[in-house]
């Protein structure tokens, strides 16, 4: 009876209704489908409508991709610039959290230093760049600070955060069953501010990438800062693209590593 | 004292705690008050002596009365003005731009399930990547003037703008939408009373964001490579070497980014009144 009416008018809707409700159920092709379209865009322009010396076609910068590498110090600043982003990232952490922690632990330090701290995080430090330049030399070190510089403010904000918002009965009970200071910062603060701490992780390579990068476009000798503009400076667009992209793959890269981290250690924390 | 039962204090003090707590509290903050300051204080009179009678090199840090007569000489003789309306017209163009841009995509996207979930995870993995990376191509392709810089802070405040936005209209409650549709709302009632007041405070803490990195992005690219604007002219006096005029720009610089996002935060908190 009805069992038979059902795959009658699946097979009789025409094909372009099928792919329509293949596809209403299927975002992530569509989305393949956005991208893929504004790469053919960026084809089509490139190929018939834009100088060359300003814009290269996908489809060239893709399949020449290694000509970036082979060119001749270009793998050494990769190297260079990668180095810079984890020195200054392993630095925000040790001294955000130390500073963290020692202005979030007490309420006197709190109530004085979070103000002045805030306010240094508000401040755009991108206009102090040339004295960074002009005090740690145009070398790695300027990178490493400017970078550290960016990366410090949210990792000191979120462990503050993590530390405040304890709730006085989690405290008040521990103390009561006669934990010793160390006892209660070991097993009620420190668990209680993992996961704020890895969100402030993320933030803070957030910002030092962009204060890595920054100062490396702002000036550089062997870094990736130096290749940007050259290939700039000389109308290179297909390296100068393979560049950018391979950089913004590492961002990616770093970026999904400390998102990663966050998401499976603030897990057990359900509320 | 110990610190954990400190930080207890503020949220459990009772209402009965009387004024003793009050003048405690008081005393308290006027403590922390004074810390402020005396640090502040210490730190310029470091300043100061170290570069009067310490051996400090006036090219590395300059004195820092010589630094406060040239930002009187900047502000007096108006020499800021051109550089400043540079990089507020760069700002308010790039803001203007992303802002309605971002707006309208934003809503239209938000208009189906469908195009927030094939769109939105999109528009995110690109805000992700340090939008810096893109100014050498926009040097590239719009040159070393304003219009690089206006390209730039448009691309960085575009995303905040438009996730804010779909996030503000994508996640109405549904029992609004659909308790105004069954009371007989039209398209355009719908949107007045029901959708724009639910998004309204998401958008604008995105169109604050978008504000604040728009300006550190023009601030960033003019540092970095331009002809005019603040952050040109503090790099300027860098490379000639004037460390004075050069701290009172960045003294300069860095009060007028605190006061313009001073302002739009409190718009906001205004706005969000209403």
């Amino acid at each position: 009876m009805t069992t038979t009416a059902y795959p009658a008018p699946a097979a009789a809707t025409p094909l372009s209704r099928r792919f329509k409700r293949w596809i209403l159920v299927r975002p992530g092709v569509a989305r393949l489908g956005v991208i893929a379209l504004l790469f053919i865009a960026w084809e089509v322009a490139a190929r018939f409508f834009v100088d060359k010396i300003f814009l290269s076609p996908p489809s060239i910068v893709f399949t020449s991709l290694h000509t970036v590498f082979e060119t001749r110090g270009v793998p050494n600043a990769l190297q260079v610039s990668a180095y810079e982003i984890v020195v200054a990232f392993a630095m925000s952490v040790a001294i955000g959290l130390v500073v963290g922690l020692s202005v979030g632990l007490h309420r006197f330090t709190h109530k004085s230093f979070m103000p002045i701290i805030l306010l240094l995080y508000g401040t755009p430090q991108i206009t102090i760049l040339p004295l960074f330049i002009l005090y740690f030399g145009i070398g790695p070190a300027s990178k490493i600070a400017f970078g550290v510089s960016h990366g410090i403010f949210p990792i000191i904000v979120t462990v503050v955060a993590g530390v405040q918002n304890i709730k006085p009965i989690l405290l008040t009970s521990a103390k009561s069953m006669g934990a010793s200071r160390w006892h209660i910062f070991r097993w009620v603060i420190f668990p209680h501010m993992i996961p704020s701490f890895f969100a402030g992780m993320r933030l803070g390579m957030t910002g030092v990438l962009l204060g890595v990068l920054l100062a490396e476009l702002y000036v550089s000798t062997a870094g990736i800062g130096y290749y940007t503009t050259l290939f700039t400076q000389s109308f290179n667009p297909t390296k100068l693209l393979g560049l950018i992209s391979v950089l913004a793959a590492m961002a990616i890269l770093l970026n999904e590593i400390v998102r990663r981290a966050e998401l499976n250690y603030s897990r057990w924390r359900s509320d | 004292m110990s610190a954990s039962s400190e930080n207890a204090a503020p949220k459990g003090a009772s209402p009965r705690s009387g004024i003793k707590s009050a003048i405690k509290r008081d005393r308290s903050a006027l403590g922390s008050r004074a810390v402020q300051a005396a640090f502040i204080v210490a730190l310029v009179a470091l300043w100061y002596v170290g570069t009067t009678y310490g051996q400090i090199s006036p090219i590395l840090l300059p004195n820092p009365v010589k630094v406060y007569d040239e930002l009187i000489d900047v502000l007096a003789t108006l020499e800021f003005v051109t550089d400043l309306r540079i990089t507020l017209m760069e700002l308010i163009s790039a803001f203007a731009i992303s802002s309605v841009s971002g707006i309208t995509l934003g809503y239209l996207i938000s208009r189906s399930q469908y195009s927030i979930r094939v769109f939105e995870p999109l528009l995110a993995g690109i805000y992700s990547v340090p939008i810096i990376l893109f100014l050498p191509l926009y040097i590239l392709f719009f040159g070393l003037g304003p219009a690089s810089k206006i390209a730039l802070g448009v691309t960085t405040s575009f995303f905040p703008i438009i996730l804010n936005t779909i996030a503000g209209f994508g996640y109405v409650d549904r029992i609004f939408v659909l308790s105004a549709r069954s009371m007989g709302a039209s398209d355009y009632q719908l949107f007045r009373w029901v959708l724009l007041p639910a998004a309204f405070p998401i958008i604008l803490t995105g169109l604050r964001i978008g504000f604040t990195v728009a300006l550190l992005s023009i601030l960033g690219s003019e540092t970095i490579a331009s002809l005019a604007g603040l952050g040109h002219r503090i790099v300027h006096l860098g490379e000639g070497m004037d460390m004075a005029r050069m701290f009172a720009y960045i003294a300069f610089a860095v009060a007028i980014a605190l006061i313009l996002n001073t302002v739009t935060s409190s718009l906001e908190a205004r706005a969000r009144r209403h």
